[in-house]
């Protein structure tokens, strides 16, 4: 057993785990965290991703002992704490970009990462952007549309949307551990 | 699935890494990214009694100028090699191909190092070092030593990685005037392996090619350098009939594999378009 | 959107709610993780399974021992297949589509014989996931292998080996329709004979996965007698009377619950192994147990689709009419027949005629046995296959003719004013305008330019170029009615149960029979119980996929939901809206004759104002205090529609796809699609659903396939190796509609769910096909590899499919023109036609109008 300190979704937690454990079965089986689903045994399918650090990750291929000391935000930290919906999501919803919702949080949070580093992307950008996301119902086609619109209305919000606080509060706390430790 | 127990050790140095490297032998894997090694876990195809994750040594990541060349940490990721303004300046074509693995999120843990380190010909990055004869430095217990990028790719996910010997960094010469580089990758999908790929680095001065080297993604167990092409090319015109005539033996000496994305006669045709567009985009033909 | 037949007069009132772009109801706990996927669910002592799984394609079980594995840390049981032999019954097959049909049974656990890869021999039952699927490793286990059955022809042949050794033959059955014999048309043979030209072709639909993206999971939880199974089912209620049947528990004891399903497009449509091995250890154990597949077991071992060898031959008059249709099919049943594995490729039967008019039919197909994972429905089942086939062939045709393909299928097609029109097939089409969706598609996607622009191509040679593909459609949905499925020798019916509770303070509840997983369904009903009773739409709670709750109902497949839940939904309403007008009547003290209902309210005719709103009603009613003599004191309605027909949704998708003769790289440039679903609920979901569906069926055309090798493994078993499409691998689509009301159903509606995917597939590869006619190319295997497609540009058609001892272990194309030579490479000069498609004049070997051979050189076959 190996100790694991990580803070997810905004809560501290501190653990025992096996070291085989992969990141995404600790959130699912220990903290409870099952809005992060798995779709794959070999991270092509991206249901799983959350955020490690403020950067998209597939919660499959991380060991929960390498998130040690790390933030991570999952689809149940997107929202904030009044219940409001992220721009991603709230994109989502009002441009039908989700129907069996399997893969949604996953894209949703992929796009989150794509928006960071660029906040109006091309329809071809988000298609790259999200590459590493499968979704079996959508096509896609409303899912780029949303990714954009999500841009756009996080651009027009300008500093202090729900996302970037989260990122904000993902490299926060990293630094708080990494001051404690 | 769920991987097979192992025992875990994060080392804060290099020095204790590969004392535990030593110690461990063949029951030990180096996790770099995992990118690859979690899926092999998960899938049960390997069963490592210790895993050795080097995340916990900052020595290992990050780029340096050197000079005439940069050295790129092996624990580098993917996504900070894109970003990396000394890696834009001076090997354009490692970010190229680096924009091409797989996807953002595999981008953000997968390493340069650990993608060079684990050695399959369908990766791109062991194809784009060889074309620009980079230099793997590699610690061990018996200290430090450089292997040419030539002599590092012995067979199929095999290296020239004794056992113990870890892979720190990888120094890459700086291309200077008149080179200019270019990725050609064709993939079924956007995340599949590549089918073939080619990396060029042409050099040209006025309306000759004065060199070229050339590196081919899975065109063989290990990456390799397309040599009668490169041979054919040096002092070539720069012109899009010598380019492609020079492209046509492409893949001499190349035992290129078959299997679900293409049989070996496939990609030796499909080599020489390739090789062809690599160039000639390199030399702006 | 083009309006064909307008909307009969909607009584006065608010803006009806159906036709509206309503943000769906489902998203709100799919968006914020809160979800209940049935991996997502644990019980109080709840255990977990894992499974072993053959790594032999064909084999005797010699022995095995289970016990090494209760030796291992947290396992609390194991079991082989001989623990439950007595007990296990058979994975159920519904469908026993001819009465001689073979079906040599399915154990859900192997007993003495393994069939296919990744059949479950063995179970672990552990504290948690991590200590069964260990302890797998510790079970022992020999094989004795046996013989591989791979390749349907030869599976057939008289010395071959059998897949289950019990049977005579490896054939499942074989299944025909005539069209002289049925009464529908000509007989066949009187039409080939006379042909004036007759071209035949072999296709291949390879082999798919449905990949629903939510891995299957169980949790079981055992009951007294009985127990209630959580599943990730399409199929609740079918599930729950088969699990009856199967373990032979009464089927009041049996309760199913269909929780958040991702996805299904019927890979979610069965009785799978793995539910009854979870409700067999949990009953054993008295403990709630839970299964939840890998993505590595779940690409082996849930049902796979598809899989067809289809020989077809047309024939036609020199003017292009097309006068008969001769379709033979092998379909690869896999190992086993699952629960509607023989019916899906007969379901293509009534469909290969498409929109055209034959004289004369012909359908046979043979249900054949192989080592391989069964075969079971898959988005569109049969119909896309049969769409596939006839409009490949239909370009073919036109080829063979010298004739512009779309003008070959106008001739052919049935005209709007022709319809109601009973088909060579026997159905009868109830409405359409193939002129007009197609009209609009040309328009859409600027056909001339392109046409223009592909001559323009292939007059400088260029590298690139430019193929256009055409797919005009119909379908069959809303499966079904149920006179028809008994001929059909199915074992249920195909009616739909709704109900309406209407509680006191005027809000709505309506349980459905059909079990959405990604479609909408909540949604959708609101609407149309919103306009039903002039309810606000979020005063409607749409209640379903529990058998406790929603007792009677048929489940979500072959685009029936709407078609036929949703009219049960409209049906029920109208009992309720009559209910509610007595009521209304006796409060207003007015007949009910002279009450009028708009806009949920009752009102006198001619008396305004004087009125009483459904709320009101509800709540009288609730009260009970002072209601009509004689009548119950309730609103709440139930019914159970069965429809009359199917409904024959159609489209025209034509597309431009840019192939890079150099690599063999195929892209879509542009695609458009016109579909005809009738009246349109909601268009925000009708989209989705088309834009998905649309996705599907490239995937067919362009990177999909199950690939077994020559030992029956297959190759195929991870995402890595078995491609789905990502957002960069696709194109944007446009889309648009026209509008046939079906006349089958008082809201118009005909089904959306398949369409994309039957439509899209032949439109790909007749555009890839387009764009190779200068080389002589007649045909690129699916999928549209660039391996392929580059074989078939550099050493003709014939070469660009697999070797044998793949999944289609087939040795080439018998492909043969009217001159009887058989197509091969050209190299020769090509010639432009009017229509800006090519055909290869040079040696004659795809004939065109001026040297082909007099035409009726007869049969080709």
């Amino acid at each position: 057993m190996t100790r694991v300190n990580v803070k997810v979704d905004g809560t501290a937690y501190s653990d025992d785990v096996e070291p085989r454990l992969l990141l995404v079965h600790y959130l699912r089986e220990r903290l409870g965290k099952i809005g992060t689903v798995v779709g794959c045994d070999t991270s092509n399918c991206g249901a799983c991703t959350v955020l490690l650090d403020g950067l998209s990750v597939k919660s499959c291929s991380v060991l929960a002992v390498q998130a040690d000391g790390s933030s991570v935000t999952t689809v149940e930290g997107l929202s904030g704490p009044d219940g409001t919906l992220h721009p991603v999501q709230q994109a989502f919803h009002d441009n039908h970009a989700l129907q069996c919702g399997f893969c949604t949080p996953g894209m949703m949070l992929a796009a989150c990462d794509l928006l960071r580093e660029n906040p109006n992307p091309s329809e071809d950008e988000v298609r790259e952007g999200i590459e590493g996301n499968l979704c079996r119902c959508t096509g896609y086609q409303n899912i780029v549309a949303a990714v954009q619109a999500a841009g756009a209305a996080m651009s027009a919000a300008g500093n202090g949307t729900a996302a970037e606080s989260a990122v904000s509060d993902s490299i926060a706390s990293v630094s708080a551990v990494e001051a404690s430790a | 699935m769920i991987p097979a127990p192992f025992d875990y050790l994060k080392p804060a140095s290099l020095a204790e890494a590969v004392q535990a490297y030593q110690q461990a032998g063949e029951d030990a894997k180096i996790l770099a990214g995992g990118q690859s090694l979690l899926p092999i876990l998960r899938l049960r195809l390997a069963y490592p009694e210790l895993v050795i994750d080097l995340g916990g040594i900052g020595e290992l990541t990050g780029v340096t100028d050197d000079g005439d060349g940069i050295v790129i940490g092996a624990m580098t990721t993917h996504a900070d090699i894109i970003a990396n303004e000394l890696v834009k300046q001076h090997a354009p074509l490692i970010a190229q191909a680096t924009e091409t693995v797989a996807d953002r999120q595999v981008r953000h843990r997968g390493t340069f190092g650990g993608s060079l380190a684990h050695a399959d010909p369908a990766g791109d990055l062991p194809a784009v070092a060889l074309a620009l004869d980079a230099e793997l430095r590699v610690h061990g217990p018996d200290g430090e030593r450089s292997i040419a990028a030539r002599d590092f790719f012995l067979d199929y996910l095999t290296t020239a990685l004794a056992p113990g010997e870890i892979l720190t960094s990888i120094r890459v010469p700086k291309l200077g005037e008149g080179w200019s580089t270019h990725y050609e990758k064709l993939n079924r999908v956007a995340q599949a392996w590549s089918i073939v790929a080619v990396a060029a680095a042409v050099h040209r001065s006025d309306g000759t090619i004065t060199e070229a080297r050339i590196g081919l993604t899975n065109m063989g167990p290990t990456p390799l350098r397309a040599a009668a092409s490169e041979q054919a090319l040096a002092g070539a015109p720069a012109t899009a009939e010598a380019v492609a005539s020079a492209s046509a033996s492409a893949a001499e000496g190349t035992s290129a594999p078959s299997d679900q994305s293409g049989k070996a006669d496939y990609r030796e045709h499909l080599v020489t378009v390739l090789t062809r567009r690599a160039v000639q985009h390199a030399a702006g033909i | 959107m083009t309006t064909i037949e307008d909307r009969p007069d909607v009584a006065e009132g608010p803006a009806p709610e159906i036709g509206q772009p309503r943000k769906r109801k489902e998203d709100a706990h799919l968006l914020t993780g809160r979800t209940t996927w049935t991996d997502n669910l644990t019980l109080p002592g709840m255990v977990h399974l894992a499974i072993l799984r053959s790594p032999m394609a064909h084999a005797r079980i010699t022995s095995i021992d289970v016990s090494g594995a209760l030796e291992r840390p947290g396992v609390l049981a194991a079991y082989s297949g001989r623990d439950f032999a007595e007990i296990q019954g058979n994975i159920p097959c519904a469908w026993p589509v001819t009465p001689d049909m073979v079906n040599p049974g399915h154990p859900s656990l192997a007993v003495e014989e393994v069939n296919h890869v990744g059949e479950a021999v063995a179970v672990v039952v552990g504290r948690d996931k991590a200590s069964a699927q260990d302890a797998l490793e510790a079970i022992d286990i020999d094989y004795e292998q046996l013989p591989v059955v791979l390749d349907m022809e030869a599976a057939l042949a008289p010395d071959s080996a059998l897949v289950h050794a019990h049977t005579e033959s490896n054939r499942s059955y074989t299944w025909i329709f005539d069209s002289g014999a049925a009464g529908t048309g000509a007989p066949i043979d009187e039409v080939l004979g006379q042909a004036e030209v007759t071209v035949s072709r072999r296709f291949l639909q390879q082999r798919l996965i449905p990949a629903f993206m939510e891995p299957r999971s169980t949790v079981v939880q055992p009951n007294g007698e009985g127990f209630t199974m959580w599943s990730a089912t399409q199929v609740p209620h079918i599930l729950r009377t088969m699990l009856s049947l199967t373990l032979n528990v009464p089927e009041h004891k049996v309760r199913v619950i269909a929780p958040d399903v991702g996805g299904g497009f019927g890979g979610k449509l069965q009785v799978t192994p793995e539910e009854v091995i979870t409700a067999l250890v949990a009953r054993k154990l008295g403990k709630p147990a839970k299964y939840t597949e890998s993505r590595s077991e779940s690409l082996m071992s849930a049902h796979h689709g598809r899989d067809q060898i289809q020989d077809i031959t047309i024939t036609a008059r020199r003017d292009g009419t097309v006068t008969g249709l001769d379709v033979h099919l092998y379909a690869d049943m896999g190992a086993y027949l699952r629960l509607v594995s023989p019916g899906v490729p007969v379901l293509g039967a009534f469909m290969f005629n498409s929109i055209y008019k034959f004289d004369a039919y012909r359908f046979v197909c043979e249900g054949v046995f192989t080592n391989k994972t069964p075969t079971d429905a898959y988005r569109g089942a049969g119909r896309p296959e049969a769409t596939y086939a006839i409009e490949r062939i239909m370009d073919e045709l036109a080829t063979e003719l010298g004739m512009d393909r779309m003008e070959l299928r106008r001739k052919n097609w049935i005209r709007h004013e022709e319809f109601p029109f009973t088909t060579v097939a026997g159905l009868t089409y109830d409405s359409g305008n193939y002129e007009a969706a197609t009209d609009r598609a040309l328009e859409l996607i600027g056909w001339e330019d392109l046409v223009a622009e592909q001559a323009e191509r292939q007059a400088r040679q260029d590298p690139v170029r430019l193929g256009l593909g055409i797919s005009t459609f119909t379908e069959m949905c809303g499966l079904a009615p149920s006179r028809v499925l008994g001929a059909l020798s199915y074992a249920a019916g195909g009616w739909e149960n709704a109900s309406i509770r209407v509680l006191a303070t005027g809000k709505v509840e309506v349980v459905t029979g059909v079990s959405p997983h990604g479609q909408g369904h909540e949604t959708a009903w609101s609407q149309i119980v919103a306009d039903q009773l002039g309810v606000p739409f979020e005063d409607v709670e749409v209640i379903h996929g529990d058998t406790q709750s929603s007792p009677k109902g048929l489940d979500t497949y072959g685009s029936r939901s709407l078609a036929v839940g949703g009219i049960a939904v409209v049906h029920a309403a109208d009992k309720v809206v009559a209910k509610a007008r007595r009521i209304a009547a006796h409060m207003l003290e007015a007949s009910e004759d002279d009450l009028e209902f708009a806009g949920g309210a009752f009102s006198v005719r001619g008396a305004p104002g004087n009125s009483k709103s459904i709320q009101e009603i509800a709540f009288a009613a609730f009260a009970a205090h002072d209601l009509p003599d004689g009548m119950e004191p309730s609103l709440d309605a139930d019914a159970t529609f069965d429809p009359d027909n199917f409904s024959f949704p159609h489209g025209t998708h034509l597309c431009a796809v840019e192939v890079d003769t150099e690599t063999g790289v195929a892209t879509i440039r542009k695609y458009v699609c016109v579909d005809d679903i009738g009246t349109v609920i909601n268009p925000l979901i009708v989209d989705g659903q088309v834009h998905g569906g649309l996705a599907q069926g490239i995937a067919q055309a362009l990177y999909e396939e199950a690939i077994y090798d020559e030992e029956g493994n297959l190759t195929t078993g991870t995402f890595v190796d078995y491609l789905l499409p990502s957002a960069a691998d696709l194109p944007s689509f446009t889309t648009d509609r026209t509008v046939s009301r079906a006349t089958s159903n008082p809201l118009g509606v005909k089904g959306v769910g398949e369409a994309g995917t039957i439509a899209s597939t032949p439109s790909i590869v007749n555009a890839i096909v387009d764009a190779l006619r200068p080389w002589g190319v007649n045909d690129v295997q699916m999928p549209c590899t660039p391996e392929r497609v580059w074989r078939a540009i550099h050493q003709g058609a014939e070469k660009s499919g697999r070797d044998p001892g793949g999944t289609v272990s087939w040795g080439g194309a018998s492909t043969t023109t009217s001159d009887g030579s058989t197509v091969g490479p050209l190299d020769g000069s090509t010639s432009e036609t009017a229509d800006g498609s090519t055909s290869g004049t040079s040696d004659g070997s795809t004939s065109g109008t001026s040297d082909g051979p007099s035409a009726s050189e007869g049969d080709q076959l």
